[in-house]
C-alpha cells in the first residue's frame, strides 16, 4: 500500500503553475502516495505568509522569493528553500499599442529580438519628456530583475529614466488599455490576453533576454522540509513525472484544457495553448514562433540551480535590495537545494546523478555579458550602479 | 498622559465588511479611521492619511502593490514595517485564518496594536459567519420554494393532499438516499418535459 502524504500547495493562476496542476489532475501525485490539495491565491504576499505560518506546506513561488525570505528582506520572513524549479522562461514584455507605434518608428523589429527592440525603446525614452511607466508583479521577481537587466543593458536607467511599479497580473491588461501604464513584464496568459484585447503588443520575451532562464520554483519552508523529508521526496518525484509529461508537445492541448478550467486559470484554452507551444500572437495579427518560450522539463529545467540563485542575488544587490556580503551570498546560495531534488528523483532520472547544475549557458544573456558565479564580486562591481 | 489617537487605514474592497470594522474601531474609541478600496487611488490616500496601522483583507490582489508602496519609505513619514511582531505567531495565524493582514508603523508598541488587530480579526470572523448564515438561509429558502413547487405538481396531477405529497417526496428521497430537494427538482424537470 502506498503511504498517504497529505500536502497542501498554494499557487497563483499562471501558465507556469502547470506542473502542480498536472501532478494533481493526471494522477502523478496519487501515484507517489501524495494527496495533493491545491489552493489558488490572489497575491504573492499571501503565498509567502501562508507558507510562513504553515497553511501551505509548499507553494508555486517566484524564484527570488526564497532568497528574499532567507535574507529577511520581507515581512513574516522565515527561511524558505527552493526544492525544485518549475520551468524556464515563460515571461514577456508587453507594451501599449501607442508605445509600440513609437518604438516601431524608432526601428523596433517584429521578431522580439531583445537588443534591437531595447535600442528602439531607448530612442523613444530619450525623445520623451514624460517618464514611461512599466509594471512588474513583485519587487522580488524574475520579471522585475529581467526587465531591469534588459532596460539597463539597452542604455535605459530603470530607476531614473522610467518608473517601475508593482501591479497584480489580472489588472495589467486593463491598466495598459486605460493608459495608466505603458508596458509590463509578466508571465502568461497576461501578455497574450492584452494582445487579444487589442491593448498591447508583445515587444520581447524572457527567452530572448536570457534564454532558458529560471522563473518559478517550488518554495518550501525549511522547517517543513526538514520534518517531512519523505513526503517532500514523494512530491518531487510526482512533479518530476508531471514535468516530463508537460514537456511532450503532444500533451500541450490536453494541458491547456486542464489549465483553462475555472478551478485553475479560468482563461481561454487557445490563449494558454499558444503560450505552451510558443506560437505567440504578438499583436497586429502576427504570430511569432518562440521555440523555447516556456520550457517545463528539457535541459534539466527542474534542477534548482545554485548558479541562478546567485545571479538573482547579484541583481538584488545591484538594485539596492540588499548589501553584498559573503554571508548574504551564502544565504542566497543555500536557499536553492539541488541536492534534495537530485536525491529524490535520482532513481527516475539517472542522468541527474552526476550533474552538479543545470545545462545552461551563462553567457547567453542578450548583451553577451557572461555571469560567472565564481567571480561574483567582480560581476557585482562591474554592474553598479547600472551597466 | 493619553496617547495620540492612532490613525487607522482600512483597505477592503468589501464595503460592508469595511464598515463593520470601522464601526467596531470607533466604538472602541478610535476616531481616526479611514476606509478605502484598492480600486480608487489607494496609494494617494495612504500618503494623505499617513496611517499608523493599515488593515487589509487577504483576498485583495493589490496586496503586492500596496506592500511595495509601503516599502518605499519616502512615501510615508515613517516606514510601515511589517505585520505584527514575529514573536506573536498565534496572533498572526489567527489573522490569516480570518483573512486579514495588518501593517504597522515601525516602533509602535505591541500593546497598542494588538487590540486593533483583535478587533479586525473578530469582526472579519463575525462577517464570515454572517455571510455563511445568510447563504444557508438563502439556500434553505430556495429549497423550500422548489419543494413547494413539486408538491403543487403532485397535488394537481395525482390528486394528493399536501401532507401526502410531502410524504411521497420524503419517502422517495429516503429510498434513493438523496435529498428531498433533489427529488423535488427532478420531479419539476420531468414534469416540465412532459408539458404539452
Amino acid at each position: 500500500m502506498l503511504p498517504d502524504y497529505r500536502i497542501t500547495a498554494g499557487f497563483v493562476p499562471l501558465t507556469d503553475s502547470m506542473l502542480l496542476i498536472v501532478a494533481q489532475e493526471k494522477g502523478f501525485a496519487g501515484g507517489e502516495g501524495v494527496d495533493l490539495k491545491l489552493v489558488k491565491e490572489s497575491s504573492w504576499a499571501n503565498i509567502r505568509d501562508r507558507v510562513a505560518i504553515g497553511h501551505f506546506d509548499v507553494a508555486h513561488m517566484l524564484a527570488p522569493m526564497p532568497i528574499a525570505a532567507s535574507l529577511g528582506l520581507t515581512p513574516l520572513a522565515v527561511p524558505v528553500i527552493a526544492a525544485m524549479a518549475l520551468g524556464l522562461g515563460g515571461n514577456a514584455v508587453t507594451v501599449s499599442t501607442n508605445l509600440w507605434a513609437r518604438m516601431k518608428a524608432a526601428g523596433a523589429p517584429d521578431d522580439l529580438a531583445a537588443g534591437p527592440v531595447g535600442r528602439a525603446l531607448k530612442q523613444v525614452v530619450e525623445g520623451t519628456e514624460q517618464k514611461l511607466r512599466f509594471a512588474v508583479v513583485h519587487p522580488h521577481s524574475g520579471h522585475n530583475y529581467e526587465l531591469r537587466y534588459w532596460l539597463a543593458a539597452s542604455g535605459i536607467d530603470p530607476d531614473r529614466k522610467v518608473e517601475i511599479v508593482v501591479l497584480p497580473p489580472p489588472l495589467m491588461p486593463d491598466a495598459l488599455a486605460g493608459g495608466s501604464i505603458d508596458g509590463y513584464c509578466v508571465g502568461e496568459p497576461w501578455n497574450s490576453l492584452a494582445v487579444v484585447a487589442g491593448a498591447g503588443r508583445i515587444a520581447t520575451v524572457k527567452a530572448a533576454i536570457w534564454p532558458r532562464s529560471p522563473e518559478k520554483v517550488l518554495g518550501v519552508a525549511e522547517s517543513w522540509a526538514f520534518r517531512n523529508t519523505e513526503a517532500l521526496s514523494a512530491l518531487l518525484r510526482a512533479l518530476y513525472l508531471a514535468a516530463h509529461w508537460c514537456g511532450q508537445p503532444d500533451n500541450h492541448a490536453e494541458a491547456a484544457s486542464l489549465l483553462s478550467s475555472p478551478a485553475y486559470l479560468d482563461r481561454p484554452v487557445d490563449v494558454i495553448g499558444a503560450a505552451l507551444s510558443g506560437r505567440l500572437l504578438v499583436g497586429g495579427g502576427q504570430r511569432q514562433d518562440v521555440p523555447e518560450f516556456f520550457v517545463p522539463h528539457d535541459h534539466r529545467a527542474n534542477l534548482p540551480s545554485v548558479t541562478e540563485a546567485l545571479w538573482f542575488y547579484s541583481q538584488m544587490v545591484r538594485w539596492g535590495d540588499v548589501a553584498h556580503t559573503a554571508d548574504n551570498a551564502r544565504l542566497a546560495q543555500e536557499s536553492f537545494r539541488p541536492d534534495l531534488y537530485r536525491s529524490a528523483v535520482g532513481g527516475l532520472a539517472p542522468d541527474l546523478g552526476q550533474a552538479s547544475d543545470r545545462v545552461m549557458d551563462t553567457t547567453a544573456f542578450f548583451d553577451g555579458i557572461g555571469f560567472e558565479p565564481t567571480d561574483l564580486d567582480h560581476y557585482i562591481a562591474s554592474q553598479r550602479p547600472y551597466a | 498622559m493619553p496617547h495620540r489617537d492612532l490613525s487607522i487605514l482600512i483597505i477592503d474592497d468589501n464595503r460592508l465588511r469595511a464598515t463593520i470594522i470601522e464601526d467596531g474601531l470607533r466604538e472602541a474609541g478610535h476616531l481616526t479611521v479611514t476606509v478605502v478600496d484598492s480600486s480608487n487611488d489607494a496609494a494617494r490616500r495612504i500618503v494623505e492619511v499617513s496611517p499608523d496601522v493599515v488593515v487589509i483583507d487577504l483576498e485583495n490582489p493589490n496586496r503586492d502593490r500596496l506592500e511595495h508602496f509601503f516599502s518605499l519609505s519616502r512615501a510615508l513619514k515613517k516606514p510601515i514595517a511589517m505585520f505584527v511582531d514575529r514573536s506573536d505567531a498565534a496572533e498572526i495565524e489567527a489573522a490569516v485564518d480570518a483573512g486579514v493582514s495588518a501593517y504597522v508603523v515601525d516602533g509602535l508598541k505591541k500593546e497598542r496594536v494588538k487590540p486593533i488587530l483583535d478587533m479586525a480579526i473578530s469582526r472579519f470572523n463575525a462577517f464570515a459567519r454572517l455571510t455563511r448564515e445568510l447563504e444557508e438561509a438563502r439556500s434553505a429558502l430556495e429549497d423550500r420554494k422548489i419543494i413547494d413547487q413539486a408538491k403543487a405538481i403532485l397535488i394537481k396531477n395525482r390528486g394528493l393532499a399536501e401532507a401526502d405529497a410531502y410524504a411521497l417526496l420524503r419517502r422517495t428521497a429516503m429510498n434513493q438516499n438523496r435529498k428531498i430537494v433533489e427529488i423535488a427538482q427532478s420531479l419539476i424537470t420531468a414534469s416540465g418535459l412532459l408539458e404539452p
